[in-house]
C-alpha cells in the first residue's frame, strides 16, 4: 500500500467510549464494558481514508495525566513519548466539567488535539446542549459531536483528521494561564529542562509536572532517554 | 438564619449537599480526589450507601464516585441541602 | 544536570498549595468552558440510575440481586447449551463413521488411522462439542450484563468484603473478567493502583473458574450432582451447584487473600475510589455477535492449537508400551495411589498435568485415557460418557472432588506466562502456582478421607 500512514491516538477519561469508537471505525472488536477500566493496554487498527492510512490506537482510560495506576500510565506514555499524529479526546458529553480537565491538560502537551464529545445521543435526551462552535473557538481546537454507539458524526470526524495531516486546520491548542505565581516557578525551570530534554517533550509541561510533584513522570523520561540512547 | 454546618462526607445521609470546604489527606490520594473533581467549593451529593454501609458513592461534577469511609472521612464541607 | 536533580532541586519550589492550586485551575477553566458552551435545559436527572441502584445495591436485595443475576447467566448457559452440545456431538460421531470408512478404503495403516482419528479427530472435536457451546452462550449474555453496567455495583457491594480481607475492591472487578479467561483477567489487574493489592488479585485469580473449566464443571454438575432430574429442574440443579462452586471459590479467594495479606503480604488497604456509571443500553445485535465470534472463533482457534497436539500425544502414550504396559498406564499406575488420597485416580491426575497449558483439554484427555483401556470405543450420548466414567469406579465423590480439583489448581500455562510478565518475579509467579495446588491437594484430601472416615460412600 502506498498509502500515507499517520497515528492517530484515543485517549479521554475511562468509560467515555474509546474503545466502542475504535470499533465502529476500525471493524475490530476490543472489548467495551460500561465501567472504568475495561482497557489495560493499547490496541491498534487502521482505517483508511482518501487514500491515507489512518493508524487508530485505542488507550486506558485516564482520569489525568497523574497518572496513577499501571493502565493510566500506559495512555500516558503513549500520548508523552510515542507522538502520535493527531490526538482524539474522546470526551463523555454528560459529564464535560471533569472530561475537560483532561482534555486541557493533554492540549498543554500536544498541539493537534480534537475535542470528541461522545454519548452526544445520552446528553440530548438529558436535555445538554453543547455549542462546539463556541468551544472551537475558545479551545482552538475541532469540536466535534458524535455518538459512537450509533455511529453518528463520523464522516465529519475522518475529514477533519485528514485536514488536520493534511495542514488544512491548525491547531492552536489552548494553553492555560496559572497564576502568576505558578507561571513564574515554571519560568524558572522551563528552560533548564529544555537543555536537558530538548524539543522531545514539551518542556512547559514537564516543568508544571516537575512542580506537581510526578515523579513517576520524571523516572519515565529518564528510562525513555536511556532507551534512545540520547541521554 | 442559617447557620453554615461542616460536615465531614462519611457523615452526610442520602440526599445531602455539601460544599467541600477541606480536604485532610496528602500524597496520591489527595490527586486523585482531586482529579475526581473533589476540589475546593465543589458541590457533593450523597447518592447511596453500599449494602454493609461502607463505601459510599457520592455525585460529583456530574458523576458518581465511591469511597471507603477512610476517605470520605477525611473530606470536609459545608452542609448546604439537608437530605431528608 | 540531570532531569532528577532538577526534580529534587524543583521540589522546594513546589509546595502542596501549588499542586492544590495547579488542579484548582484546570477545573475552573473546565467550570468555565462548561459556562460557555454547555446549557442544560431543566437538567433532566438520571433517575432510571438512581432507582436501580437503589434496588442493585439495597441493604437488603444487594446480595441476593447478585447470586441471583449469576444463577441466571449460567442457567441461561447451561439450558441452551445442552441442545447444540448434543447435536454437535452427534454431528462429529456421524462424520467419524465417513473418516473411518475413509480411511480403511484408503488401507491406512492402522497406527496412522488411530492418531489421526481417535487421537486428533475425536480430542479437538470433544473439546468443541463440549466447550464451545457454553462459551458462545455464556460470553454474550456476560457481555450484555457488563455493557449494561452491572459490574460496578458488584464491585461497590462486594468492597467492604474485600477490605475486611486486606485486599482491594476493584477485585471483584477483576475476578468477574476471570470468568473469561483468567489470563486477561492477570493483565487486567493493572486498574489496582497498589502493587499489594494488585499482587493479591494475581494470586487469587484462578480460584474463579474460566471458560476453559466450565465445560467440565457443567458436564460433572450434570452427570453426577442432577443425575437423578431431567429436563428444566435438571438445569436448574445444575445452575445451583455450579453457583456453590463459584461461591466457593469466592471463599477459598477471601481466605487466601486474607492470610496473605497478613503474611507475605502485610500492609494496609490503600485508597481507593470507584466510578459507578450510569447504566446504559448496549447494542444488542453487536455486542452479542461480537462477543459470541469473537470467542467461538478463539475456541477453535484454541481447540486446534493445544487440543490437537495433546491428543495426538495421549494417544501415542496410549498406545507406545515399554514392557507390556503403555507409557500412559505406567504413569497411570504411577500416580494412581497419590490420586486416590484426594478420592481422585490416576487418569485424572495425568488429564490434570497434560491440561497445564491449557483448561479445555483436561476432560478430552481424561477421556481418551479412559478409552485407551478399551472398555467402551463408542461415545455416542452423555449417557454413554457417564457409562465410561462409572465403568473406571466413578462416584459423586469422584466428581465433586474432580470439579473441586479443577475450580482449585494452578493457573493454565498462558496464565502463569502473563503473571510473570506482570510481576517480573519468578518468585511470586512460582507462588501463584504452589498456593492454589496446595489448596487443590488439601481440599479434596479432606473431603474424601471425612467421607470415608463416616462410611457415607
Ligand atoms: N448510548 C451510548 N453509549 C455508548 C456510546 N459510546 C459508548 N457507549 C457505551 O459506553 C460504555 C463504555 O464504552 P467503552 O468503549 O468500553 O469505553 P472506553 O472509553 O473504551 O472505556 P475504558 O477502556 O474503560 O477507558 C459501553 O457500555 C458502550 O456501550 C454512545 O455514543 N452512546
Ligand atoms: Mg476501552
Amino acid at each position: 500500500m502506498g498509502n500515507e500512514y499517520y497515528r492517530i491516538a484515543l485517549v479521554g477519561n475511562p468509560n467515555t467510549g474509546k474503545s466502542t469508537l475504535f470499533n465502529a471505525l476500525t471493524g475490530l472488536r476490543q472489548h467495551t464494558g460500561n465501567w472504568a477500566g475495561k482497557t489495560v493496554s493499547l490496541a491498534q487498527g487502521s482505517v483508511d481514508f482518501k487514500n491515507k492510512t489512518f493508524q487508530l490506537i485505542d488507550l486506558p482510560g485516564t482520569y489525568s495525566l497523574f497518572s496513577n495506576s499501571k493502565d493510566e500510565e500506559v495512555a500516558r506514555n503513549y500520548i508523552a513519548f510515542e507522538k502520535p499524529d493527531v490526538t482524539l479526546v474522546v470526551l463523555d458529553a454528560t459529564s464535560l466539567e471533569r472530561n475537560f480537565n483532561l482534555a486541557l491538560q493533554v492540549m498543554e502537551m500536544t498541539t493537534n488535539v480534537i475535542i470528541c464529545i461522545n454519548l452526544i445521543d445520552i446528553a440530548e435526551k438529558q436535555g445538554i446542549e453543547i455549542h462546539e462552535k463556541r468551544l472551537m473557538n475558545l479551545m482552538g481546537v475541532p469540536v466535534l459531536k458524535i455518538s459512537a454507539r450509533n455511529k453518528l458524526g463520523f464522516p465529519m470526524l475522518l475529514d477533519t483528521i485528514d485536514r488536520i495531516v493534511n495542514g488544512d486546520i491548525k491547531c492552536q491548542s489552548f494553553q492555560l494561564k496559572y497564576p502568576e505565581e505558578i507561571e513564574k516557578k515554571i519560568l524558572k525551570i522551563e528552560q533548564q529542562i529544555h537543555e536537558i530534554i530538548g524539543d522531545t517533550v514539551s518542556a512547559r509541561w514537564v516543568a508544571l509536572r516537575i512542580l506537581d510533584g510526578d515523579e513517576s513522570l520524571i523516572n519515565e523520561i529518564t528510562k525513555q532517554f536511556k532507551l534512545r540512547g540520547d541521554y | 438564619m442559617t447557620r453554615t454546618k461542616i460536615i465531614k462526607l462519611v457523615d452526610g445521609e442520602k440526599g445531602d449537599i455539601i460544599k467541600i470546604t477541606a480536604l485532610l489527606l496528602d500524597g496520591v490520594m489527595r490527586r486523585r480526589l482531586l482529579d475526581l473533581g473533589f476540589v475546593n467549593g465543589a458541590f457533593v451529593e450523597v447518592a447511596q450507601k453500599s449494602p454493609l454501609g461502607d463505601p459510599i458513592a457520592f455525585r460529583v461534577s456530574r458523576t458518581t464516585i465511591a469511597l471507603r469511609k477512610e476517605e470520605s472521612g477525611k473530606i470536609e464541607g459545608e452542609l448546604i441541602i439537608n437530605g431528608e | 544536570m540531570s532531569l532528577e536533580q532538577l526534580y529534587t532541586e524543583a521540589q522546594k519550589l513546589s509546595t502542596k498549595q501549588i499542586r492544590d492550586d495547579i488542579v484548582q485551575h484546570l477545573y475552573e477553566t473546565s467550570y468555565q468552558l462548561c459556562q460557555e458552551g454547555v446549557s442544560y435545559k431543566k437538567a433532566k436527572k438520571d433517575t432510571k440510575t438512581e432507582k436501580l441502584d437503589a434496588i442493585f445495591t439495597s441493604p437488603i436485595f444487594g446480595f441476593p440481586i447478585m447470586i441471583i443475576m449469576l444463577g441466571i447467566v449460567f442457567y441461561i448457559t447451561i439450558a441452551g447449551a445442552n441442545v447444540p452440545s448434543t447435536l454437535l456431538a452427534d454431528f462429529f460421531g456421524w462424520l467419524e463413521k465417513y473418516l473411518t470408512a475413509l480411511f480403511s478404503f484408503l488401507h491406512t495403516p492402522n497406527w496412522l488411522y488411530g492418531m489421526l482419528v481417535l487421537g486428533l479427530y475425536r480430542g479437538t472435536t470433544w473439546v468443541i462439542s463440549v466447550m464451545l457451546p457454553p462459551m458462545a452462550i455464556f460470553f454474550p449474555t456476560f457481555a450484555l450484563l457488563e455493557n449494561y453496567g452491572y459490574l460496578p455495583r458488584v464491585a461497590f457491594n462486594m468492597d467492604r468484603l474485600f477490605k475486611k480481607v486486606g485486599a482491594h475492591g476493584k477485585q471483584s472487578l477483576t475476578m468477574a473478567m476471570g470468568f473469561g479467561c483468567n489470563a486477561a483477567a492477570v493483565i487486567s489487574t493493572r486498574i489496582i493502583e497498589s502493587p499489594r493489592e494488585r499482587m493479591l488479585a494475581i494470586l487469587t485469580n484462578n480460584f474463579v473458574p474460566c471458560n476453559g473449566r466450565w465445560g467440565t464443571l457443567i458436564v460433572f454438575a450434570s452427570l453426577f450432582m442432577a443425575a437423578g432430574f431431567t429436563g428444566g429442574i435438571k438445569s436448574l440443579v445444575t445452575t445451583g451447584v455450579l453457583v456453590g462452586i463459584v461461591l466457593f471459590g469466592v471463599i477459598v479467594t477471601f481466605f487466601v487473600s486474607w492470610v496473605l495479606s497478613k503474611t507475605l503480604l502485610s500492609g494496609i488497604p490503600t485508597h481507593y475510589t470507584l466510578e459507578l456509571p450510569p447504566y446504559r443500553k448496549p447494542k444488542i445485535f453487536d455486542t452479542v455477535i461480537r462477543s459470541s465470534v469473537t470467542k467461538s472463533w478463539s475456541v477453535l482457534v484454541r481447540a486446534v492449537k493445544v487440543a490437537a497436539p495433546a491428543a495426538v500425544l495421549t494417544w501415542v502414550f496410549a498406545n507406545i508400551n515399554i514392557g507390556d504396559t503403555s507409557i500412559l498406564q505406567h504413569a497411570v499406575q504411577f500416580l494412581d495411589p497419590f490420586g486416590k488420597l484426594l478420592g481422585l485416580d490416576g487418569y485424572i491426575m495425568i488429564a490434570f498435568i497434560l491440561g497445564l497449558p491449557a483448561n479445555e483439554i483436561v476432560l478430552p484427555i481424561l477421556l481418551m485415557g479412559y478409552l485407551s483401556t478399551g472398555s467402551l470405543t463408542e461415545v455416542d450420548s452423555m449417557i454413554d460418557l457417564k457409562n465410561i466414567f462409572i465403568a473406571h469406579g466413578w462416584t459423586w465423590l469422584t466428581a465433586l472432588n474432580m470439579m473441586l480439583f479443577s475450580l482449585l489448581h494452578y493457573p493454565c500455562g498462558t496464565t502463569l506466562v502473563n503473571i510473570y510478565k506482570e510481576t517480573k518475579s519468578k518468585k511470586w509467579t512460582f507462588l501463584a502456582f504452589i498456593i492454589p495446588t496446595v489448596i487443590a491437594i488439601l481440599i479434596p484430601f479432606i473431603i474424601a478421607q471425612t467421607v470415608r472416615f463416616f462410611g457415607w460412600m
